[in-house]
């Protein structure tokens, strides 16, 4: 009998304990949870909400079910910005990280002077875009602009590079690689840094060239770095359009608009907010995509190990 | 060990290194020359820091100064104490369900504030915070990210460090300042760096939610002040330009190696 008391008042003890620590721990979190649920999650409920119903500057419209999507899908602007997105990211990312590498490559060898070559790659990312933007744009400048005044001096007609659709986007995309390729390459330093001596003194000693030794050791080991740059530059060229509100405003005629432009544009422009917010859900559902891309890749990588 | 380069990748790098600094080299030359001299670049030209004067005294840059200052504080401020509590949680205390409320923390990870700039505007709208300071601030106080680090960090912290302050007496809070905060240094640093970077570079959201002089930080005062329609000579917008950038720029040369590690280290989660 008193041993059972024991137990039971020993029992009693770790669930009060238990509770207490329980308690304890939500009182930690609250402040976190509070701030997520309000400026996170409800916005991410309410906005698909919003892209349920019809237009209001205030409160909401009547229910329309999905007739926002079907004017989503009517709507050329908005494939537009889609085929700009995508393309905003199959350019930049592979050329951004093809460049990462290379520096990477040249910095972790013995270089002389390799400070200041380091520092020379890395300084763009820590601008703020939209300096980087202002200096740009004075590049791209028609006639005045330093572009020009090389063609110029060439003897090459001017042109106007940010407002003819056809150059446009690959200004914009010259651009961002200049400011994200340094900012992958400490990724790709790190994980040079961190290989084993032993592999680049096996190559020396069956004679592998340096090619050959990248080609077939360096580059298949540094995959998963690559696979996790690419995955957050994809993830980038969804979240930058700063440049645009400065460069070129989405134009011309949206050839260099993205899909969060857009929402900007008609959510702050148009006001038009249930269009805004069907456009959101779209780029969640993006965001989302490549996210569990992520998951799924890093979880095969644990069942290799 | 690493061999030496050969010539021909020396030079390659060196042309890269300066080619990467060519925009920056140009912005500077264009704000410290005379406007005839923006394109012209001679050896001879002669300095000056009129393009700088005439920024300062024909927009409010001491103002927005002080509003990307205290828009970056109180950031970090808020971002630190939060995310310190909540990992304390998740790394060190055994409650029902913290896996699940993990996984709610990290969908601001995948989904951040930055997208959500339609409602986040009518919540900030509501809390009535539009124009303010904090309004721009709030959205970003409770950041997974910096959740997600910490609690990495204070995983690793050894049992024994805990129990012998606990022998002495600490309470919980005490250990977390005690134990837990002083080990966490370098993350602290890490993420502190890559916080005030964004947010000092950030534009959208500020852009979005603010309208006057008193709340504008930097970023979003040089757009203004850069407009094709104000007309304000180009010289004059470099030196606005090197004036938002100059802060960052100088404490990354001068805090270069903790820079690139806080980047690092952020990056890899």
């Amino acid at each position: 009998m008193a041993e059972v008391a024991a137990t039971l008042a020993v029992q009693d003890g770790m669930r009060r304990t238990r509770r207490l620590t329980g308690i304890h721990a939500w009182l930690l979190l609250l402040p976190a949870l509070v701030l997520l649920a309000t400026f996170t999650h409800y916005p991410i409920g309410a906005t698909f909400v919003r892209s349920l119903f019809g237009g209001g500057r205030t409160g909401l419209g009547p229910f329309v079910g999905l007739n926002n999507y079907a004017a989503m899908l009517d709507d050329p602007v908005f494939w537009q910005v889609l085929r700009n997105n995508f393309v905003f990211a199959a350019a930049t990312v592979p050329l951004s990280i093809a460049l990462a590498l290379l520096m990477a490559v040249l910095v972790d060898g013995k270089l002389r002077g390799r400070g200041f070559v380091r520092l020379a790659f890395f300084t763009p990312t820590v601008l703020p875009m939209i300096a980087v933007a202002n200096i740009w744009l004075f590049f791209y400048t028609p006639g005045y602009g330093l572009l020009d005044q090389v063609r110029g001096a060439l003897g090459l007609a001017s042109h106007n590079w940010l407002g003819d659709p056809s150059t446009v986007m690959a200004c914009l995309i010259v651009m961002v690689v200049w400011k994200e390729a340094g900012f992958f390459m400490i990724f790709y330093l790190a994980a040079l840094q961190n290989m084993p001596p032993e592999l680049k003194e096996a190559a020396n000693v069956e004679g592998a060239g340096r090619w050959y030794f990248f080609r077939r050791v360096t580059f298949p080991l540094l995959m998963p770095t690559t696979l996790f740059i690419s995955i957050n530059a994809v993830i980038n060229s969804f979240k930058l359009v700063d440049q645009l509100v400065i460069m070129t405003k989405g134009g011309p005629n949206n050839a260099s608009s993205l899909l969060l432009y857009y929402i900007y544009e008609v959510a702050f422009s148009f006001w038009d907010t249930a269009y805004a917010s069907t456009l959101t859900v779209t780029l969640i559902v993006l965001l989302a995509a490549v996210a569990l891309t992520k998951f799924v890749y890093l979880d095969r990588r644990i069942h290799y190990q | 060990m690493r061999d030496r380069l050969p010539m021909l990748e020396t030079v390659a790098a060196w042309c890269l290194a300066v080619l990467w600094l060519l925009p920056l080299v140009y912005a500077f030359w264009s704000a410290f020359h005379p406007a005839e001299f923006a394109t012209r670049f001679q050896l001879t030209a002669p300095l000056t820091l009129e393009n700088f004067a005439r920024a300062w005294s024909q927009a409010p840059f001491p103002r927005y100064y002080f509003n990307s200052v205290a828009l970056v504080l109180m950031v970090l401020a808020g971002q630190l104490v939060v995310a310190t509590l909540a990992a304390y949680a998740f790394a060190r205390l055994r409650f029902a369900g913290s896996n699940v409320v993990f996984a709610f923390v990290l969908v601001q990870l995948m989904i951040m504030p930055d997208v959500l700039i339609v409602e986040n505007y009518r919540v900030v709208g509501t809390l009535g915070l539009l124009d303010t300071i904090p309004g721009i601030a709030l959205p970003y106080i409770a950041s997974a990210f910096g959740i997600f680090l910490l609690r990495q960090t204070f995983k690793g912290v050894p049992n024994e460090l805990v129990d012998a302050a606990r022998v002495e007496g600490a309470s919980s809070l005490g250990i977390l300042w005690r134990v837990f905060v002083p080990l966490a240094k370098p993350t602290y640093i890490a993420f502190g760096l890559v916080s005030v970077s964004y947010h000092w570079n950030n534009f959208l959201w500020p852009l979005i939610v603010t309208n006057s002089v008193e709340s504008r930080p930097l970023t979003v005062g040089l757009a203004v002040f850069g407009a094709p329609e104000t007309g304000v000579d180009w010289s004059v917008i470099t030196a606005a330009t090197v004036m938002t950038m100059a802060p960052l720029l100088m404490a990354f040369l001068l805090f270069q190696r903790q820079f690139v590690q806080s980047f690092m280290r952020a990056g890899i989660k």
